[in-house]
């Protein structure tokens, strides 16, 4: 099978612009009749549902939050990348897009990072318009600063909290689509299914958490922006209520998921501190710029870290790699750090932790300094642990951050089931195997902005006069489906609660397909999982009832959906022979432990098609053309 | 350490609540208060009890879903923290707690310990946004924004809209979120050509609601976990006095424009 990424034909640089002007359009006068149903609020769907109202579409738009200002893009802490070139100091669009494929390791398409990377632009003109109130410097011009890496400043920032400002721009340019009524809010609303009509999407059904209520919703057309799904590690950044059931009964519905398995690990989010913990906090990459990691030089070291002398620590990183010490990428870090924990030499009481010291930093630069630099999170890491990092060393560990795999999509953001439209973390277009920092909320500002609106009139455009309503066959059969899915999880009435099953699940896809895989160890996790899931479906307790808000109830479907997700995510690790992005294979690397990619074999988007209840799923692949940039690899050395 | 709590348990809008005790054992210094409810809650399933709903997402401090009363102060003792934030090893072996959500005219309690804060969403419908329809904006730089004006509109911006300064006001006013969204956007340049709609929508829809007036009791900036500070409110109630005065606009007019 060929899948069609529909990629615009000419040069790389004329794309967009090329094919934005043969875009089929929808009459102004039409566009009210056209009905989009709106999944997620984040940055994604916020942006888009605002304006599609705009352009003059109905739009009904779902969260599963109160408010649709609480999506989990609110989280996000250190900034967005734009080509504005700014600080004169030699950044393009051409340089933010190479910097995005290289740092993907030339694992996304080459038409659609080029396509991000010149809309970046525009995102920040519009977010400042909207009064997002960006960091600025004396002059009253926008401040930049680097960000993850790159030799460019071309970050723009809101303190700490540039994805909460972001957020808050377009949930009230969505507020004023409500007024207008353009818009409808749906919050407290959860998708649990998608209908096809005809073998186009045409509506959900959807749970109201407050009353219990099942719904059916019928439209022209269905955008998913429901975010990513490391919440299935149990433990990562993800707010609680993160999950995969949109994307994964889209796929079980047709839509096929593209590189599962490619999933992103922070390096430095605060350690577990025992078995209750509900969820990691991330603090800024930046601490590395001025900490030192370490562990105690042998296994079972307890002593506290100020008794153990300096011969007796083995700062890894410094180490390792002499030339970029601790200030390696994302990857390297964060699995160097699961090896030293794995080999016992883990610090705090879990054991679950290195050391990140800024003992030195703070003799060489004083106190003051350092406090400029990071007071407030090592206030925030005081607030969470009740240690002063300036008199203990911190502790940090690994931790489920972001999903760049995720449901595939062409040039125009819509899936392999016409109507259904993925935008944001929910789609796996833009940053192959690994993502840069601060280029998240840019690719959701992107989608729903820029790109969603464009596209989707062109599939709506031929669209007209092609109306069903919710009590065509198909509505009732999804319905009767959900209807007695929830019925067999609320008569689950074992003995082991959901979060204890969650908690097992995450620990197998920690292990075994998280940032160091191996043969072995994927096909074990293939049996484990299923044999768990089922499980699940004996011993497993739910209370409540279907009537009122029941939270065991929702975290029961959503958990049956990591299961599967799970197995899937490891079958695509397993296939992929090779180590590449963030992803060690430990069967490909040299022999001082660098990743080994294998662009003859794998250099393509793994897409898989759902074949049915137990079947194994098909395996189809999207080659990676690469006609504008050099395949080159890493070294850190 | 152990404690007993004393939890408000209602099991639906409108219908009759009562405060019931639990006992939770073995609570770790370090969990977070949500934290040592999911334990309470995990046994409470295991004995096929209705677990206590209560209202969290992102669990640090930003997303502004969670909120709960505890022993009588909004997000507990902690200054500047929200629930979802605030240790237990703030607390001691023995304590007695008293857990209630958000009470106020304005939120409704929908089951145990959520509440309907729509009136906020609503509030912002009303005019909380600056109009520039996608594809309008100007390049970011053309217009320069000093940078004590940016900081002080982040410190109003700021606001995770919770909803504990309502919570925590003897007369339930919402008058710290609403003018921190209307400084925000009042003191940018982008926020000018519509500063005194702005105003009289935001407050007006705030009336409606059936939140109180503002006496300065100051309750709500101590309470606030990103410190938003009163003095929003006198720059509101300026504009607002400002708006009454020079602007004659019909409430039609103002929902959202045309745009």
């Amino acid at each position: 099978m060929i899948l069609d990424s529909k990629i615009p034909s000419g040069p790389l640089a004329e794309k967009w612009d090329h094919h934005k002007g043969h875009l089929r359009l929808v009459n102004p006068a039409n566009k009210r009749k056209f009905h989009v149903l709106m999944v997620g609020t984040g940055l994604a769907g916020g942006s888009a549902a605002a304006s599609l109202g705009e352009l003059g579409y109905n739009v009904t738009c779902f969260c599963y939050q109160d408010s649709a200002r609480r999506a989990h893009s609110i989280a996000a802490q250190g900034g967005i990348n734009a080509a504005k070139n700014y600080q004169n100091d030699g950044d393009s669009v051409f340089r933010l897009f190479y910097d995005t494929v290289k740092g993907g390791d030339f694992r996304a398409r080459e038409a659609n990072v080029y396509r991000l990377a010149q809309l970046s632009v525009n995102i920040i003109d519009q977010a400042v318009a909207q009064g997002v109130p960006f960091a600025r410097e004396y002059g009253g011009y926008l401040a930049n600063r680097s960000f993850g890496g790159a030799q460019v400043s071309r970050t723009f920032y809101a303190r700490g909290q540039t994805g909460q400002q972001l957020l808050l721009g377009c949930y009230q340019a969505l507020s004023r689509q409500v007024a207008r009524g353009t818009v409808a809010m749906v919050p407290k609303t959860e998708m649990l299914d998608l209908v096809l009509i005809d073998g186009v999407a045409r509506g959900v059904v959807t749970r109201n958490l407050a009353t219990g209520e099942i719904r059916r919703w019928v439209g022209d057309a269905v955008v998913l922006a429901t975010g990513g799904y490391s919440n299935v590690f149990y433990l990562s950044t993800n707010a609680k209520g993160c999950n995969t059931t949109a994307i994964w009964r889209a796929h079980r519905r047709g839509a096929f998921f593209a590189n599962p398995c490619f999933t992103q690990i922070h390096p430095t989010a605060i350690p577990p501190s025992g078995e209750y913990q509900s969820k990691l906090t991330l603090m800024s990459e930046s601490l590395r710029n001025d900490g030192r990691i370490w562990v105690p030089g042998r296994s079972g070291d307890r002593r506290r870290p100020s008794d153990i002398p300096e011969a007796e620590r083995d700062y890894y990183l410094e180490r390792r790699y002499p030339s970029f010490g601790n200030l390696v990428p994302r990857d390297v870090a964060s699995r160097a750090a699961k090896q030293v924990v794995d080999e016992g030499r883990g610090v705090g009481a879990t054991g679950l932790g290195v050391y990140l010291d800024f003992a030195d930093a703070i003799g060489r630069l004083g106190r003051d300094t350092i406090a400029d630099r990071y007071g407030n999170l090592f206030e925030m890491y005081e607030r969470i642990t009740g240690e002063n990092p300036y008199q203990v060393p911190m502790r940090i560990y690994p931790a489920p951050h972001y999903t760049m795999g995720g449901l595939w999509v062409d040039y125009n953001l819509m899936s392999s089931i016409p109507g259904l439209f993925v935008i944001g973390e929910a789609n796996f277009s833009d940053h192959g195997a690994n993502r840069l920092g601060a280029s998240a909320l840019m690719q959701g500002l992107a989608d729903g902005y820029f790109v969603l609106p464009y596209t989707l009139g062109d599939f709506l455009a031929s669209r007209m006069g092609e109306k069903v309503g919710v009590e065509h066959p198909a509505f009732a059969e999804v319905e009767d489906g959900v209807r007695e899915r929830r019925g067999r999880l609320l008569s689950l009435s074992g003995s082991r609660t959901v979060d204890s099953f969650h908690r097992e699940l995450g620990r197998i896809v920690w292990d075994e397909c998280g940032m160091s895989r191996s043969g072995q160890g994927l096909k074990t996790a293939i049996e484990r999982i299923p044999a768990l899931a089922e499980q699940f479906w004996r011993e497993a307790r739910v209370t409540g009832d279907g009537e009122s808000i029941n939270q065991s109830l929702e975290k029961a479907g959503r958990v049956a959906d990591f299961f599967e997700l799970a197995e899937l995510m490891c079958r695509d690790a397993l296939t992929r022979d090779e180590s590449c992005g963030c992803h060690l294979r430990a069967e490909h690397q040299t022999p001082e432990g660098e990743a080994l990619r294998d662009d003859v074999r794998f250099r393509h988007a793994a897409v898989w098609q759902w074949q049915g209840e137990g079947k194994p799923q098909i395996r189809h692949q999207e080659e990676l053309a690469f006609e504008n940039v050099q395949l080159s690899q890493r070294s850190y050395k | 350490m152990n404690l007993t709590l004393f939890v408000w348990r209602q099991e639906s809008r409108g219908a009759r609540g009562r405060m019931v005790r639990y006992e939770a054992p073995d609570v770790s210094p370090d969990m977070s208060f949500l934290e040592m409810l999911d334990v309470v809650n995990e046994r409470l399933i295991a004995q096929g009890e209705r677990p206590i709903e209560f209202e969290h997402d992102c669990r640090e401090g930003i997303c502004g879903s969670c909120g709960l009363v505890v022993n009588g102060i909004a997000h507990g003792p902690m200054p500047a923290t929200a629930t979802c934030q605030l240790h237990m090893r703030h607390f001691k072996d023995g304590d007695t707690l008293y857990v209630e959500p958000w009470r106020s005219r304005g939120f409704p309690v929908i089951q145990d310990l959520v509440v309907d804060r729509g009136a906020f969403d609503r509030i912002v419908q009303a005019g909380g946004f600056i109009t520039a329809a996608t594809g309008n904006a100007p390049e970011a730089n053309s217009l320069p924004v000093g940078k004590e004006v940016a900081e002080m509109a982040m410190d109003a911006a700021e606001c995770i809209g919770c909803g504990a300064c309502v919570a925590q006001c003897p007369n339930g006013a919402a008058h710290l979120f609403t003018a921190a969204k209307i400084s925000h956007l009042g003191l940018l340049p982008h926020g000018q050509p519509e500063r005194y709609e702005r105003v009289l929508g935001m407050v007006e829809q705030m009336e409606r609601e059936g939140f109180g007036a503002c006496s300065n009791f100051r309750e709500c900036e101590a309470v606030c976990p990103k410190g938003i500070s009163t003095d929003w409110i006198a720059r509101m109630n300026r504009d607002y006095f400002a708006a009454r005065l020079f602007v004659e606009k019909s409430d039609k007019k103002r929902a959202g424009g045309v745009g």
